[in-house]
């Protein structure tokens, strides 16, 4: 155990509650650097709660979360919740998790180019010259070059989540949060999404990606996990897990979409 | 009715030479008034049950009752107390033009606050949080998302307010302020000529809010943008610069 590497992200035994409904009942994940893990489950089984736990969009009731051995400091309140106690250092840990999501959340009010200088320039204070010289490269990168000048609102669906997540890598993050990327989009786009993804993926970021897409959990990803009513039902490498899972519930989930 | 053109134009003269007092009494009411709406709706918004208490029965009472009325509070009824007349605010509401500027300031806050808080419920919560997850603090949050668009989202209602505001300065003419509509006043119990002075008076008012209207236009027009149509790609696509801080 002495030398093994610092996780990038460590997530020990979380539990979240809405009223009465428990919707994580102790999960637990390591992701080390490079990592591209699929998160499963069908909807309600907590996989999109989970992975907003990781950066404290949602506080969890119970649990510790590490990132690159950095544990976020939180306390008990009067009503024996969780509360950050650190608020700075959870906006520096969200700065370093950036995340896409499933409505791609872009700012209205700005340009994609805007959009993507707008972390690096104001989060994390670098020179606005050289933010946009990386989001232009970026832009290029997704293919977005042509439409830096345009509102989110004059985009497709496509195009959108693209330049969501090319404002995702400008804020040069140690890990990428997807939360269903795909689910919004109409079939016809979300290949192109799908292909800026595994991009990254074969480039060696470390991902955590929530999503419906089968055959990316399959091919792109080295782990996949399958959350069901709230704990991890199945857990393991996709060509393990996708020919021969313990779970029962794990068939009957990938069957559903071979059907 | 004669058409006198002549008692027309010195009409006009004497009339505008009361607009800086309108006007006074506008800019100075609204932005008061504005800095007063700012404090309720954060109280409304982001404050604890008892300042957002306050803040309803503040919104509550000003707007529910008759400007007039709370204008006539202030410059009559207040003087009665010896408190206020030994108050450090006596030369305040002893002076017809401050008190016309403090009830019209009480009374558009509890607009503008509405206003304001409309506005700031129309920002997407997607996009908070979006923001939120870029690691923003609070008050970059609101600098750089929440305010921008929620100022968008008000500017409608707010410039009809302003608009409302310009006639309600009107209503200082029964506090002995010699803006528009009081001088005219005078101008009809020396001339007994109702119609004209008034036509007049009417005409200027008009002046003035149409070009309050063209600027709300124009602000309108400079922070939407991205609610137009989509720009023609054949012009827009290679276009570098307009990057705003």
């Amino acid at each position: 155990m002495a030398d093994a590497p610092v996780p990038a992200i460590s997530v020990r035994n979380i539990h979240k509650s809405f009223g009465q409904h428990e919707v994580l009942r102790g999960i637990s994940l390591d992701a080390h650097d490079g990592d591209v893990i699929s998160i499963l489950g069908a909807s309600g089984s907590g996989k999109s709660t989970f992975l907003r736990c990781i950066n404290l969009l949602e506080t969890p009731d119970e649990g510790e979360i590490t990132v690159a051995g950095e544990a976020i400091a939180m306390k008990r309140n009067r009503m024996g919740s969780l509360v950050p106690t650190d608020r700075k250092q959870v906006d520096r840990i969200r700065s370093e998790l950036a995340m896409v999501f499933q409505s791609f959340n872009l700012w209205s009010h700005m340009t994609v180019l805007q959009n993507l200088i707008e972390g690096p320039v104001h989060v994390l204070k670098r020179p606005k010259a050289e933010c946009i010289a990386e989001a232009e490269a970026l832009l290029e990168r997704v293919g977005l070059a042509e439409r830096r000048n345009y509102y989110p609102a004059h985009l497709s669906g496509g195009q959108q989540q693209r330049a969501a997540i090319a404002r995702a890598l400008a804020m040069q993050p140690k890990a990428l949060l997807f939360d269903e990327p795909t689910s919004a989009l109409d079939p016809e786009l979300v290949g192109e999404v799908l292909k800026v993804m595994r991009s990254l993926a074969e480039e060696g970021r470390t991902m955590l990606v929530v999503t419906h897409e089968m055959a990316f959990a399959r091919n792109v990803s080295d782990r996949v996990m399958f959350l069901h009513e709230g704990v991890v039902e199945a857990d393991g490498a996709p060509e393990d897990i996708f020919t021969n899972s313990d779970s029962e519930r794990f068939r009957q989930f990938i069957g559903g979409f071979q059907a | 009715m004669d058409f006198d053109v002549a008692f027309l134009l010195s009409t006009f003269v004497k009339l505008v030479a009361a607009v800086p007092m309108t006007l006074g009494l506008f800019a100075a009411s609204v932005s008061l008034g504005a800095l007063l709406a700012l404090g309720i709706t954060y109280c409304r918004v982001s404050g604890g049950p008892l300042l957002s208490v306050f803040a309803r029965a503040y919104i509550f009472v000003f707007r529910g009752s008759p400007l007039l009325i709370q204008m006539f509070l202030i410059y009559y009824g207040l003087g009665q107390f010896p408190a206020v007349r030994h108050s450090l605010f006596w030369p305040v509401l002893r002076d017809p033009f401050s008190c016309a500027v403090v009830a019209l300031a009480l009374c558009t806050a509890g607009y503008q606050a509405e206003i304001m808080r409309g506005g700031l419920q129309a920002v997407p919560a997607r996009e908070i949080e979006a923001g939120r997850a870029a690691g923003m603090s609070r008050l970059l949050l609101f600098r750089r998302i929440i305010a921008p668009i929620a100022i968008r989202q008000a500017l409608p209602a707010y410039s009809t307010e302003v608009i409302l505001m310009v006639k309600s300065t009107a209503l200082a003419s029964l506090v002995t302020v010699w803006e528009v509509t009081g001088t005219a006043q005078r101008l009809i119990s020396q001339t007994y000529r109702t119609m004209e002075v008034f036509l007049v008076a009417t005409l200027i008012y008009l002046l003035i809010n149409f070009i309050i209207v063209r600027l709300m236009a124009l602000a309108e027009y400079r922070l939407s943008p991205h609610l137009r149509e989509r720009p023609d790609p054949a012009s827009s696509g290679g276009r570098q610069g307009e990057i705003h801080g």
